[in-house]
């Protein structure tokens, strides 16, 4: 029999569940392996080695051994805990919330460096800020972009006239904006959008993550794009994201 | 394909092996042990397992108090007047007061939320037994709330939310510490289990 093969990789673990007696299923996101399923044996136990490392929201080394069905997990060392993510409710149902569309997003096995960073750097700013929404507004912009959805706001995505300065709809069928001329011919769903509401788009589409958190937003702005986003990414999608109603529960209450 | 299929036994034999797969942890080979050994079992003890079967799932109710399963409503534990009325230890499952009763060092009254909140599985705080724990709460008898929800993410939510809930009633709010269990290796605790028992260290 040959020997199993063992590799070593980094991630963040976005979800767990519970398999058999006392194990779990970790779904991990790496930066060179994609989004990938293993097996933590025993990590339910109150001695689990591994068990504490493991948690959603954990950025962690892992050595994984690969199966004949799913991998197993054989050891870990934390890289980042993000502890003060996971210790305030507002900012660790942002997290899962953040967690879920990068689960969302990417295919198992699908290499995307760049999303992997934003996710790590999301959680980073996520530990000390007070603009937690905003944030969500800004990474689900910027995850859109990087898995290649980032929503067309110059041009019109029918004719490809460049917009004027002013409201507009927003299709997220053709994922974009259409212009004046097309709205009424266009036999997709639309939403209304101010014109403020797509110059901060514009902006966070080449924005960082500094400067998208220090815009100063009215609530009421704050508001309409996550209401265009979220239509938007539960199109993509094809579901309504779980977390984000215990998200809106924590951010209201 | 059910076991019937493959294994081709005869039908009554099959459908308990089938039944017992059914069950968690339970594989198909164990399926089959067991109900070898059922066969082989005299009739009284097999009848003795089938009514303990039966008893369970017709006497068992939830206590309309604490909502922990019981026979007796309201269960032994809401019913016993030695116990500490003034302190509620809230829990996820059942299973999970009989592990505190084993301690010894808990004698208040519990109450069993029956789940726990995962925003990413769609479990909401309207899917737990939240809304009858504040209903506790209402008189001035109880002092004191200990959350022991599991130390995992989703029990820390759950904690987190139900302190905010209760935040405003001035009632205090505890939970179990967190730290190294015992017979475990220091080398091998996570920061966070680390962190959080040098945080709460005693001293010696």
């Amino acid at each position: 029999m040959a020997r199993a093969k063992t590799y070593n990789t980094q991630g963040v673990v976005l979800k767990h569940m519970p398999l058999g007696e006392a194990d779990r299923i970790i779904t991990l996101y790496t930066p060179d392996r994609g989004k990938l399923r293993a097996v933590v044996k025993g990590a339910r136990r109150t001695k689990s080695r591994k068990g504490g490392f493991v948690q959603p929201l954990s950025y962690v080394r892992a050595s994984i051994v690969e199966g004949r069905s799913l991998d197993q997990v054989t050891e870990t060392e934390t890289v980042t805990s993000f502890r003060a993510v996971r210790e305030d409710l507002g900012r660790m149902s942002t997290g899962l919330y953040l967690a879920e569309l990068v689960d969302g997003f990417s295919a198992d096995g699908a290499v995307n460096p760049a999303e992997f960073h934003l996710l790590v750097d999301a959680l980073t700013v996520l530990e000390s800020t007070d603009h937690s929404e905003q944030l969500a507004r800004y990474f689900e912009t910027r995850l859109l972009s990087v898995t290649g959805f980032g929503p067309e706001l110059q041009r019109c995505v029918d004719c490809g006239i460049e917009l004027e300065a002013g409201d507009h709809v927003f299709s997220c069928a053709d994922g974009g904006l259409v212009g004046p001329e097309c709205r009424t011919q266009s036999g997709n769903s639309l939403i209304h959008m101010s014109m403020n509401a797509i110059k901060v788009l514009r902006f966070f589409q080449r924005a960082s993550f500094t400067q998208a958190l220090e815009l100063p937003l009215t609530e009421q702005l704050i508001g309409e794009l996550r209401r265009v986003l979220r239509t938007y990414v539960t199109y993509v999608l094809d579901r309504e994201p779980r977390s984000a109603e215990f998200m809106h529960l924590v951010a209201s209450g | 394909m059910t076991t019937t299929d493959k294994y081709s036994l005869s039908d009554p034999v099959g459908k308990l092996v089938d039944e017992f797969h059914k069950l968690p942890g339970i594989g198909p080979k164990s399926a089959q042990r067991l109900a070898y050994y059922l066969i082989r079992m005299p009739e009284g003890e097999a009848r003795e397992l089938a009514e303990a079967i039966l008893a369970v799932k017709q006497r068992i109710i939830l206590c309309s108090t604490c909502s922990n399963i019981t026979e007796t409503d309201p269960c032994s534990v809401c019913d016993d007047l030695a116990r500490d009325r003034t302190r509620i230890c809230v829990v996820e499952e059942p299973l999970d007061v009989p592990a505190l009763e084993r301690t010894g060092a808990y004698n208040g009254l519990y109450h069993v939320l029956h789940g726990v909140i995962s925003p990413m599985n769609g479990v909401g705080p309207d899917d737990l037994k939240i809304a009858s724990l504040l209903d506790r709460l209402r008189g001035d008898e109880v002092v004191e709330i200990v959350l022991a929800t599991n130390p995992n993410l989703e029990g820390e939510a759950t904690s987190m939310y139900i302190q905010r809930l209760i935040s405003p009633l001035g009632i205090k709010v505890t939970r179990p510490a967190r730290g190294l269990p015992v017979g475990g290796d220091l080398e091998y605790a996570d920061e966070v289990t680390l962190g959080r028992a040098l945080e709460g260290r005693e001293e010696f």
